[in-house]
């Protein structure tokens, strides 16, 4: 965690490269993420602000979507697709395997810091599935050998 | 909203404000409409009920609730009646067979989530769930409940982390999740209705909850303000009120007055036996249309509070405890001091003060009473410190003593200009009705030394902010004023026709003068003149500009100036005469409108008619059969100062504790000690009362028949809900203490006192109860012209028949900041707090606000080695007090602000004695202090504080 006076600094930056943009909420959160990789509560009440909001609704669009993270990732993200084409593939398979493996439920972060998890609807990539997504890179057809290989890759 | 057990009909959405009217078919009947009508609004106003959860007739449709589904001929599905407009010819069928089985699959699903605890849930019998589950025959549900989020544990026995458990943060109303349907109904409540967008739905699909502010917050620690729509718009128990918890139902309403400010909103006060359930905003109140604030939704518990003084009291002296006694031997004791002291002093030693707290009834016999009892014109109100300079400058300008609209023009208004008033604080339910107003577009303009909560908000933001320096109304006024002149912006038409031409060159020479340019007095007002410039284009040039303005206009020693200033730029520009235009004082109390009408000053007859006018003296001398004084009577200020000096040695004071909140406290306990006499009239053993011979304990406005009148000039009925506590009404005390002194007065319900009232004020001829009764309210004038009132004032001309345009020169008052005082205090309101504090320090209002703290800029505090939290002396050249200071930059570098609210802190021990010129109106607003670190209370805390507990012993019964 950074301290409190670094976060609003970088935060305010981030507004005010968005200044005059409308609609600029969506993109604000994204842009926190990718600076933080999570977006910090303390960020909430200074882009309400600054835009005219309530931490209140701020919260609200921030929680409508799971992609935005309240704290950060282990090292790497490693989503796998629980849609449906990939759960007739076998996602449901792949999916125990992996919480097995790492020992961890959905969200949660394996204990060296190093792999997060999570379910994802839809990565579309149905065509290959199951699918997968580890740092932003699709992986098609993952079953639990190449899951593992995949472990090993990011561990 | 909840209002199954006393129906107040909700159309499930708003009314449509078009005049094209559409007529269409809806099971069978025709039905005409205004166009832009729903379907579901449509099918109401013919007596056919669409079952409904998630619209309410105060919110906009929504359209999620998928319970209102309704079949049209000739179109595909079944569309929802909420947000469906009506079309010509249409032929709406809400009933049938598909209908039926749709309905009870929704709430099918509802219910499977929902606890069936019906038998102890506080909404039983008033849950709109419950009556949509008998509406549509659900009888049993197919769906078993697995993942649930009303069961704290699953069926496993483990925690169900789908449950939240009750918020019970909020001192007023509950908040329990597991009954929560999610209908957004609160969310929409507080975004539309409140404009504070406290409230959000958390998460998504079968995680998403209501919740206050973000992850962490409670309704305590959000945003929330505790106006109560949200707890008005919830269909079920989620959000209920404690009162009804602990209480149960309500069986019965009754239609009243809000006894806080001046917007002067109706509620109907729920009953059960002779016992206040809740207040309920009422929808049909023509100043709050259904709204409310925390004060007077919530904050009633004074009523019924310990502190409540039950018996009339006496004693010799203010250092003997109070001696308990009858109302009869208090009478006798009373009106033998008050006759002694006429005898030994004269006729001009004694006075009244009337309340703005009590009814228009009762003021007028409080005046009555010193006019044709005591035989003199020493009457004044607590306007004289607030609104006085309103009805001087507005008199001359205009001709009448009032704002000019009524709050309902708001939704007409294209740029608001807002100065010195905070009325997010101070006058909460019309805040939000301007707020609406903005986030629709309009613009806003606030001018204020401080950067209130009006000026940004959740959707607006003010085009502009003139921070001005306290005390440089005037100067930024007439700026304004000059810019509008200079830039040829003024309405030259409207001045040619509607004023006095001549005035207007003279006027037009005086503000032309290069000296009032924004840029000139920059220096002196610290607002960049540019923003002046722009403020005053804007404000000329924007279409319908309202001013809306409050005590931060009055309480100078150019207030009166101010006004006509602000008068002046309303006639310039044309902005007066129709729907969002205007010139708007903010009244400070529920019925300081109505105490002036009444003939509370001293100079005054009801109706605003000089004592002087032999004709108007005539009319009260045959009424009352005596001689009335031709010579105006002494102010409050002339009141102390006389006592001071020993010729003024009697005082009838009604509801107002003129020790804490007049200036200069010190003078005003130097003034109150001197007397003989002094009979306080109030619910508590109030500030003013440490000083009082003799204690009329006072009734509430629950206990009373009356009529208030709000800033909009509106009559609203007060209407008694339960018997007064403590024997009488107040205007029953006042008539037993009138004819102890030997009058003969035998008034038996206060519509004969209004009966008595329309007969002798012109503007009030037309005014009856049976009239209140059948309209609700009546704005006045209400006479033989306007027979059912005035909503608008000034419309196709002055009532004094051309517009007076006034020089406004700019005087800076003599309290000037120097070595020893380098800071400017200036003072206001909060939400939670009601002026001195008398009602809403005994509620739970207090949670918001316990103690008053002073603001100052983290510049200033620095300097001075002030931090958060710390103790802080503050000091004038009149006096000193202690409390916290809390660091904040909504306050520029070299103001500092605090509220008035807590006897403890006694602000009005630092305000000077300076007043307006016109009008004795005190510079509350404007006094050079300094600010240093401090340890504790000041000495005159201390001494207080041991006079005050000195002074309320009361002796045990023997």
């Amino acid at each position: 965690m950074q301290d409190d006076a670094a976060i609003i600094a970088r935060v305010n930056e981030i507004l005010a490269a968005h200044q005059g943009m409308e609609g600029s909420l969506l993109p604000i959160l994204h842009a926190i993420q990718e600076a933080f990789g999570y977006v910090p509560q303390a960020a909430l009440p200074i882009i309400a602000q600054d835009l005219s909001l309530t931490k209140a609704e701020v919260h609200g669009v921030m929680s409508f979507y799971h992609d935005f993270r309240e704290n950060p990732a282990g090292r790497h993200v490693l989503k796998l697709c629980r849609a449906e084409a990939c759960q007739s593939m076998g996602a449901d398979d792949l999916a125990a395997h992996a919480q097995n493996k790492l020992g961890i439920e959905w969200h949660e972060t394996t204990k060296d810091g190093a792999v997060t998890l999570e379910p994802v609807f839809c990565l579309g990539l149905c065509a290959c599935a199951p699918a997968a997504m580890v740092d932003g890179r699709l992986v098609g057809r993952v079953d639990a050998a190449r899951f593992d290989a995949l472990l090993e890759e990011v561990r | 909203m909840k209002d199954f057990i006393i129906p107040d009909r909700d159309f499930g959405t708003p009314a449509a404000k078009s005049k094209t009217m559409v007529t269409l078919s809806i099971d069978g009947f025709d039905v005409t409409v205004p166009e832009g009508t729903s379907i579901m609004r449509a099918a109401a106003e013919i007596g056919i009920t669409v079952p409904k959860l998630c619209a309410t007739d105060s919110l906009d449709a929504f359209g999620s609730c998928r319970l209102c589904l309704v079949e049209i001929e000739g179109r595909n599905g079944t569309p929802a009646s909420c947000t469906t407009p009506v079309a010509p010819g249409i032929k709406v069928t809400t009933q049938n067979a598909k209908l039926k089985q749709l309905r009870r699959g929704v709430m099918e699903l509802y219910i499977s989530d929902h606890p069936l605890d019906c038998l102890t849930c506080a909404a039983n019998g008033d849950c709109e769930l419950q009556d949509m589950a008998g509406a549509v025959g659900l009888r049993d549900v197919r769906y078993e409940a697995v993942e649930t989020h009303f069961r704290a544990k699953d069926t496993s026995g483990e925690a169900n982390p789908q449950w939240l458990p009750k918020d019970d943060s909020n001192p007023y109303f509950s908040y329990d999740p597991s009954k929560c349907i999610v209908c957004n109904r609160c969310v929409r409540a507080c975004e539309e209705v409140q404009g504070t967008f406290a409230l959000t739905i958390e998460g998504r699909g079968f995680d998403s909850r209501v919740k206050a502010g973000m992850k962490d917050d409670t309704f305590l620690s959000s945003d929330c303000v505790s106006c109560g729509a949200c707890v008005q718009a919830c269909p079920t128990a989620t959000l209920t009120e404690k009162s009804v918890i602990d209480i149960g139902t309500p069986d019965r309403g009754v239609v009243t007055t809000c006894a806080y400010c001046g917007v002067g909103c109706q509620f109907k006060a729920e009953m059960r036996g002779d016992e206040l359930v809740r207040m309920v905003p009422y929808k049909h109140g023509k100043a709050n249309r259904g709204h409310s604030c925390v004060k007077g939704r919530f904050a009633y518990g004074y009523a019924t509070h310990k502190d409540r003084i039950l018996n009339p009291m006496i004693r010799d002296s203010i250092n003997d405890p109070w001696k308990e006694v009858s109302w009869a031997e208090a009478m006798e004791f009373a009106a033998t001091r008050m006759k002694g002291i006429q005898e030994k002093y004269g006729r001009q030693s004694v006075g009244v003060i009337t309340s703005s707290r009590c009814t228009n009834e009762e003021a007028y016999l409080v005046q009555k009473l010193t006019r044709a009892v005591f035989m003199n014109n020493n009457t004044d109100t607590c306007a004289r410190v607030c609104h006085s300079p309103t009805g001087y400058g507005l008199g001359q300008t205009f001709g009448t003593s009032a704002g000019t609209q009524d709050f309902d023009s708001v939704e007409h208004c294209d740029v608001a200009l807002v100065i010195g008033a905070n009325p997010t604080s101070g006058h909460p339910v019309f805040a939000s009705r301007l707020k609406k107003r903005l986030r629709q577009g309009a613009k806003l303009i606030v001018v204020d030394p401080r950067r209130t909560e009006m000026v940004e908000g959740a959707h607006y933001k003010a085009a502009h902010h003139l921070a001005l320096k306290p005390g440089t109304n005037v100067a930024i006024v007439t700026a304004l004023a000059h810019v509008i002149v200079t830039e040829k912006l003024y309405n030259e038409e409207f001045i040619r026709t509607r004023c006095d031409w001549d005035e207007f060159q003279d006027y037009m020479e005086f503000v032309a003068d290069p000296r009032h340019s924004p840029e000139a007095i920059e220096l002196l007002t610290g607002v960049p003149a540019a923003e002046v410039r722009g403020a005053a284009r804007l404000y000329a040039t924007g279409g319908n500009a309202a001013i809306y303005y409050g005590l931060g206009v009055t309480e100078h020693s150019q207030g009166s100036t101010t006004v006509i200033g602000i008068a002046n730029l309303a006639m310039l520009t044309g902005n007066i005469g129709r729907p969002g235009v205007g010139v708007n004082p903010l009244r400070g109390q529920n019925n300081v409108q109505g105490s002036c009408d009444m003939g509370s000053f001293p100079h005054e007859l009801p109706g605003y008619r000089h004592v002087k006018n032999d004709d108007v003296r005539a009319i009260y001398e045959q009424a009352w059969g005596v001689k009335i004084d031709n010579e105006p009577g002494l102010r409050i200020p002339n009141m102390l100062d006389a006592a001071v000096e020993g010729t003024f040695k009697g005082l009838y004071c009604q509801g107002e504790d003129i020790l804490q909140s007049d200036p200069d406290t010190k003078h005003v306990a130097a003034g109150l000690a001197a007397m003989e006499c002094v009979i306080v009239h109030d619910l508590f053993l109030n500030e003013t009362a440490n000083y009082a011979h003799v204690f009329f304990p006072g009734s509430t406005f629950l206990e009373k028949d009356g009529t208030f009148t709000n800033a909009e000039r509106r009559i609203n009925r007060v209407r008694k809900v339960m018997a007064p506590k403590q024997g009488y009404a107040d205007w029953e005390v006042t008539q037993m203490f009138a004819n102890a002194m030997g009058a003969d007065w035998t008034y038996t319900h206060p519509s004969q006192i209004m009966d008595e009232i329309a007969m002798t004020t012109p503007s009030f001829a037309g005014v009856t109860y049976e009239k209140l009764e059948t309209m609700g309210s009546v704005q006045w004038p209400c006479n033989e012209k306007a027979p059912e009132g005035t909503p608008m004032m000034h419309i196709d001309g002055f009532v004094r028949g051309k517009g007076k345009f006034i020089r406004t020169e700019y005087v800076a008052t003599d309290e000037k900041t120097g070595p020893r005082f380098p800071l400017l205090l200036t003072t206001g309101r909060i939400l939670s707090q009601y002026n001195v504090g008398a009602q809403t320090r005994r509620t739970e209002n207090v949670v918001w606000h316990a103690e008053d703290v002073l603001e100052i800029h983290p510049h200033d505090a620095e300097v001075r080695g002030i931090r958060e939290g710390d103790f802080v002396r503050l000091a004038s050249r009149s006096g000193e007090t202690t409390l916290r200071a809390t660091i904040t930059d909504k306050v520029s570098p070299g103001v500092v602000y605090t509220t008035f609210h807590h006897p403890a802190t006694q602000a009005n021990v630092v305000t000077t004695d300076f007043s307006d010129w016109a009008t004795n109106c005190p510079e509350y607003k404007v006094t050079a202090v300094q600010v240093m670190p401090s340890n504790g209370p000041s000495e005159w805390q201390e001494t207080y504080d041991a006079q005050a507990s000195l002074s309320r012993r009361i002796a045990a019964a023997e």
